[in-house]
């Protein structure tokens, strides 16, 4: 961001505001046809439980975009979820340990352990796909060694968070799940967009090489991306056994990919350099509200679910190949034959 | 002139699998031992073989998709809806040669389907198969109804439990798609021209490769290769199972093509040793399962032998010890 030239950054952003912009219309399109099958759905009740519902898996895809608009992926965070839950359940019911301790016992495990794996991307040179793969086994190897069954939490402080939260009028309140989702999102977008730190992550994900040459510290950088990431996942561990008031070893599987569905939703490009965390926040909620159609709904299968996540991803992929700074967009123009000057087109900035 | 000593590529994921299989020895001393039982081969290593047919097929498949700097997420789920497809067919009453038809067409379909976003469309590999990887299983689940569609049909459940000269039919299958496949890609330029477009995409294309009928090809490929899998997953339990059928799969697949000297930065093609990564992975779950270490302990186990690997493998050792021998070369 900082070394970038200026056009070419007004381009990107351009791109992403248009980006954004389509990520919003269907969202409003989504809603818009929620409430217009079920009129409730307008509450603020509804509206607050989609937040609650989805917190954790927010908390795991801001740091998955971190992590993605660097240019690497973490699978190992569903995992380090389980973990995190699993952990504090063990240490509250088990051990009698005081919550608070067990929260911040949990958080550093998880900036630990996603600060070791980004010190082994960077030290190995090896995939990142391969290292947080065998992160994730790791992860979840050790939730089976904590506990194979689910604990149940009971603790007055649990019950205390549990209840806490901000009204919203209307007889809903935002749960204190909602609030650390909302106040992570604003602090990430602005460590992204406002800091050092920020400006090496898009460069590394831009061009690595280049970014290294530019004297961007790519091993410190690295190690930070991904124990964000794993103190954003130990974080969504948190939520959740705040959400299911337990810990269970078997808890978020899979979860990593819909983390990944929802950053690439939101329009982070998956070769990295180039996203937002607003964007990812606006695809946890279109998750959020598809699972939400089909649980009103209640006569769709499981698998319109899966087919529709399918097919709106597909949706998103394209809208964004023809809005962004792609090819397509214009390589599409040309075989219609119609001639345009990309700039000119997609762009508001004067063609030089 | 001194020449320059150069591991050779197949040296790390060979001595890998040896290494594996060493300690399964230790671990299990009859580990090597072979057996005729009512005219079928056993023993530990024919265990690990058949175990790991699925994973073997599936990364035979991934291999060329790697090669060319793809990914294909989707096999897992391919191999559902192929399994899927098969038991509906003969669930309705088709021959076993129909319904294996019907299943590699399928898995044929999604092949093309994943190549087209891939190479016309142009999308991110990871993120057009992320795709049917999520669609998938819904697409299986609507092939079967939702439900868990068995079959009884000896000559289908065959390709998983029926032997030819004493050796189990899935070792036969992967032994003759691998031996295939290598013959296709090293008695022509295919597999020059897949590893070329891994290598750099944009050079293979201007050398005159036609890249999208390659990339498309090898995604196909994996496709049918994928399918071929669901079918012997489900001739082995009887049934197509939508939800689980090749869950997560798709990441063991990936691992076995990495542990076999695949990069995932591409341009590197062996099916030899893509096979040899995928042994190596199934040894690994066969030896912390012969080792009698608790259940809840494999998981962890498995990460930490990944990572032995991954570290053997790392570029980074690799250019330190080319280096070291380097310099004592130069001494």
């Amino acid at each position: 961001m900082a070394a970038a030239p200026d056009a070419s950054e007004n381009r990107v952003m351009t791109g992403q505001n248009r980006t954004l912009l389509v990520t919003v219309a269907v969202l409003v399109a989504l809603f818009a046809f929620c409430a217009s099958q079920f009129p409730f759905v307008l509450s603020t009740r509804v509206i607050g439980n989609l937040l609650t519902d989805n917190a954790f898996l927010g908390m795991l895809a801001i740091g998955m975009t971190v992590v993605i608009i660097s240019g690497g992926i973490d699978l190992s965070v569903g995992s380090v979820l389980a973990f995190s839950a699993v952990l504090l359940s063990v240490l509250i019911t088990k051990r009698g340990v005081d919550p608070t301790v067990a929260f911040v016992i949990a958080l550093g495990i998880g900036t630990a352990f996603g600060a070791l794996q980004g010190a082994a991307v960077h030290v190995l040179r090896a995939p990142a796909f391969i290292v947080t793969l065998a992160g994730m086994f790791l992860a979840r190897g050790a939730c089976f060694l904590l506990t194979e069954d689910s604990i149940p939490i009971s603790s007055a402080t649990y019950q205390r968070l549990t209840d806490a939260g901000l009204p919203l009028g209307g007889g809903a309140h935002l749960t204190l799940s909602a609030l650390i989702l909302i106040a992570s999102i604003a602090f990430t977008a602005v460590l992204l967009r406002r800091t050092r730190f920020g400006a090496n992550v898009y460069a590394l994900g831009g061009d690595r090489r280049a970014a290294e040459l530019m004297g961007v510290p790519a091993g410190a950088t690295t190690a930070c991306i991904y124990a964000y990431s794993g103190f954003m996942a130990a974080a969504g561990g948190i939520l959740y056994s705040l959400y299911t008031q337990s810990g269970y070893p078997l808890a978020g599987v899979g979860l990593e990919l819909d983390a990944i569905a929802a950053t690439i939703i939101g329009g982070t490009l998956l070769a990295g350099g180039y996203g937002s965390v607003w964007g990812t926040a606006l695809g946890v909620a279109i998750l959020g509200l598809i699972q939400l159609y089909i649980t009103l709904q209640g006569t769709l299968s499981s698998w319109v679910a899966k087919i529709a996540t399918g097919a709106l991803l597909l949706f998103f992929i394209g809208a964004q190949k023809l809005f962004s700074q792609s090819s397509f967009g214009t390589g599409l123009f040309a075989r219609l034959g119609v001639r345009v000057g990309r700039r000119r087109t997609f762009s508001t900035e004067p063609s030089q | 002139m001194r020449k320059a000593f150069a591991f050779p590529a197949w040296a790390p994921p060979v001595a890998a699998m040896v290494l594996v299989l060493l300690i399964d020895t230790i671990l299990f001393p009859s580990f090597f031992q072979l057996r005729l039982v009512d005219g079928r081969l056993t023993g530990s290593l024919v265990d690990v073989l058949i175990r790991g047919t699925p994973v073997a097929l599936l990364a035979l498949g991934m291999a060329g998709v790697i090669a060319t700097r793809g990914i294909d997420l989707s096999v897992g789920a391919v191999m559902a809806i192929a399994g899927a497809v098969a038991a509906n067919a003969l669930a309705g009453g088709a021959s076993w040669t129909t319904a294996v038809l019907y299943a590699l067409a399928a898995g044929l379909a999604c092949g093309l389907w994943n190549g087209v976003l891939v190479a016309f469309l142009k999308l991110q590999p990871i993120v057009a198969t992320l795709v049917l990887m999520v669609a998938g299983r819904g697409i299986a689940q609507l092939v079967t109804g939702g439900q868990i569609t068995t079959f009884d049909d000896a000559p289908f459940s065959a390709l998983a439990g029926g032997t030819i000269f004493a050796i189990p039919a899935p070792i036969l299958v992967v032994a003759a798609v691998a031996l295939l496949l290598t013959l296709l890609v090293r008695s022509t330029a295919l597999g020059l021209m897949v590893e070329a477009i891994g290598v750099n995409p944009r050079a293979a294309e201007l050398v005159g490769i036609n890249t999208r009928s390659i990339v498309l090809a090898v995604y196909a490929l994996s496709g049918v290769t994928a399918a071929l899998a669901g079918i012997i997953a489900t001739a082995d339990i009887r049934g197509a199972d939508a939800n689980n059928a090749g869950l997560w799969l798709e990441l063991d697949a990936i691992l076995a093509v990495v542990l076999g000297g695949g990069s995932l930065l591409g341009g590197r093609l062996s099916y030899g040793l893509t096979l040899v990564g995928a042994i190596t992975l199934q040894a690994i779950k066969t030896g912390i399962l012969l080792a009698g270490f608790p259940p809840q302990m494999g998981l962890i186990l498995m990460a930490v032998m990944v990572s032995i690997l991954l570290v053997i493998q790392a570029p980074a050792l690799q250019q330190w010890l080319q280096r070291r021998t380097l310099r004592k070369t130069a001494s």
